[in-house]
């Protein structure tokens, strides 16, 4: 026993404080939201406890998933989700591929093409917010004022002031900005598999189609894997784009997580604690069996 | 961790691949650079926006003008972005150098342990603090918000400081454990041989080999916090806050149509991490590849 303690005492020891940290700062705290949402906890005056709150259970998840409101946000965080998932991957793997035999300037390609993951979503969309205006024609500037320039008129839309589809819209400068990332992972899937495997495949005489079918996907969808998580999981948070190109009262782009700001604005604390426990529901449902799998691979 | 994973470790650099003989299928080569070509111009596109818009004056407000060069070039955006975020920028300085440092103290304490002076049961401990990096923060705001007002940390800087060390506590321990598990068992041993106690070891044996891995999480750590909007925004003003918070005020503000203001403005508020980027680009890549490894 006392040598056992000896043994496990030192390095729970140092793990202790980032444990406590971690063990307050995300799991109690998601205890202690999840039973805020179950509150009616609506007002400033319950807010700051002047007035007490009283359980309600799940009213508020019953109310707000039967709002045509809230639906029109989760319906907007799947559209969001699928384009800006589709279009990083589509244009990572491109750029990648590309890239993954020898270029000249390879280097200057990929670094252009990684920047701007550098910079805040804040900053992007002031210019994103310039380039996605909806002024049309005469009055057109941003990207409706170069597609006439270039002749395609016929591309000038209103953008992100589509009720159904302006969410889109916002999709666009988050590609933008991911792609790179979603390249940089596939570079380093592409370089990691062996030669010697190309080599065989070709000596086989394999096509290139089938190289890419046989050899090439298989070992590349770990990282595809990896990249689906990692981005995924970013667009179920959007918020600081949406806060800076269209902001928080625009009703044809808001998400979760805009309307939980709004919710935690106005005092109306139930809702937004509700709002946040949907989302981390949503996003559980994709990371926790992925953290399992991972876990129990690394075993093997 | 699978051996694809593995390739994505820490710290290492993305390298060329080998040549092959050039000159064969000169169509699709020429296609191929044509689309580079074409994409790099696209992702070029709002830095052309960005700088030209932020010389522009009044005299080129009209949209007839948006895609031209500036009639006449100014300063006076820039003048006017810089006197209105030098103050925020500093704060950001004062959130975004401690924070980082503390995080990835705690993150390489913790790589250690979990890689190194294991114990049963370090798997689960690793999870449990792994999924801390992946839960939306609106699942934690509300009572967080409570938390920081019943302590009486004064919201701004000190909170954002605590809040970007406790929140960065996973991703630091990620890459620093992902990092360790490449060291050596027998360096390990040897020093556990010589009678060297846990800290000890950590201290002169794990500690100096650590350097690359600390460049790579204070780059990440970094490039995030500064970059933070949604903390920042619920923990803090245009007035006590950092520069993304101060930036999405001038550009709603008063100034509201004055795009060239708020795009000089952007340009402050990125200049930091994009310095970092370019000149600590390989390292800054190391960052964004082990973000991407689980376990």
């Amino acid at each position: 026993m006392l040598k056992k303690l000896r043994r496990v005492g030192p390095p729970l020891l140092l793990l202790a404080p980032s444990l406590i940290l971690v063990g307050v700062f995300v799991y109690g705290l998601i205890v202690a939201n999840f039973t805020t949402s179950l509150t009616d906890n609506h007002t400033a005056a319950q807010a700051t406890e002047q007035e007490p709150s009283a359980m309600v259970w799940f009213t508020n998840y019953f109310d707000l998933l039967a709002s045509e409101d809230f639906q029109h946000s989760l319906m907007n965080l799947v559209l969001y989700t699928v384009v800006f998932l589709a279009g990083t991957m589509v244009m990572g793997f491109l750029w990648a591929w590309m890239l993954d035999k020898p270029v000249k300037g390879e280097g200057i390609f990929r670094s252009v093409y990684l920047f701007p993951m550098a910079v805040s979503f804040i900053a992007s969309g002031v210019v994103w917010r310039w380039l996605l205006n909806s002024n049309q024609d005469e009055q057109a500037s941003g990207l409706n004022r170069l597609f006439q320039i270039v002749g395609l008129d016929a591309l000038q839309n209103n953008w992100w002031n589509n009720v159904t589809f302006g969410i889109i819209a916002i999709a666009i400068p988050a590609i933008w900005q991911l792609s790179g990332y979603v390249m940089a992972l596939f570079l380093a899937g592409f370089r990691g598999i062996p030669h010697e495997l190309r080599e065989a495949a070709r000596m086989d005489g394999a096509s290139e189609w089938k190289l890419y079918r046989h050899v090439l996907f298989p070992q590349l969808s770990p990282v595809a894997l990896s990249a689906l998580i990692i981005i995924g999981h970013m667009s179920l948070k959007a918020f600081d784009l949406i806060m800076s190109i269209s902001k928080p009262a625009n009703y044809q782009t808001k998400v979760p997580a805009v309307d939980m700001f709004v919710f935690k604005s106005s005092f109306d604390y139930a809702n937004a604690a509700a709002v946040g426990s949907i989302l981390l529901i949503i996003v559980a449902l994709v990371i926790v069996p992925y953290l399992i799998r991972t876990n129990r691979e690394e075993k093997r | 961790m699978t051996a694809e994973a593995e390739q994505l470790t820490a710290a290492r650099p993305v390298t060329t691949a080998p040549r092959v003989r050039p000159g064969r299928y000169s169509l699709t080569r020429t296609l191929k650079y044509a689309a580079l070509i074409f994409f790099l111009i696209v992702v070029l596109i709002p830095v052309y926006v960005l700088l030209v818009t932020s010389f522009k004056g009044t005299g080129d407000a009209d949209p007839s003008r948006a895609w031209a060069l500036p009639q006449l070039w100014t300063l006076e955006n820039w003048a006017t972005a810089w006197t209105t975020l030098s103050p925020a920028i500093g704060r950001t300085l004062a959130i975004v150098v401690p924070s980082s440092i503390i995080s990835a103290f705690l993150g390489s304490l913790n790589g250690f342990v979990l890689a190194r002076w294991s114990f049963r049961g370090a798997d689960i401990v690793f999870t449990v603090i792994l999924f801390g990096m992946f839960i939306p923060y609106q699942a934690v705001m509300i009572p967080l918000n409570q938390l920081v007002l019943d302590v009486g940390i004064p919201t701004g800087v000190p909170t954002l400081i605590m809040l970007h060390v406790v929140y960065g506590i996973p991703i630091t321990t990620l890459i620093f454990r992902n990092y360790y598990t490449t060291v050596p068992h027998e360096l390990i041993e040897a020093g556990r041989v010589d009678g060297a106690g846990m800290l000890r070891t950590y201290w002169s044996i794990v500690l100096p080999l650590s350097i690359p891995s600390f460049v790579v999480v204070l780059i990440w750590q970094f490039t995030s916090a500064w970059n933070d909007f949604l903390f920042a925004v619920f923990f803090s003003s245009s007035q006590n806050g950092p520069v993304t918070v101060a930036l999405n005020n001038l550009a709603n503000g008063a100034l509201l149509q004055n795009y060239g203001v708020s795009m000089a403005g952007a340009l402050f508020a990125s200049l930091p991490t994009l310095v970092v980027y370019i000149i600590l680009g390989k390292y800054f890549i190391g960052g964004l590849m082990s973000g991407s490894v689980k376990g």
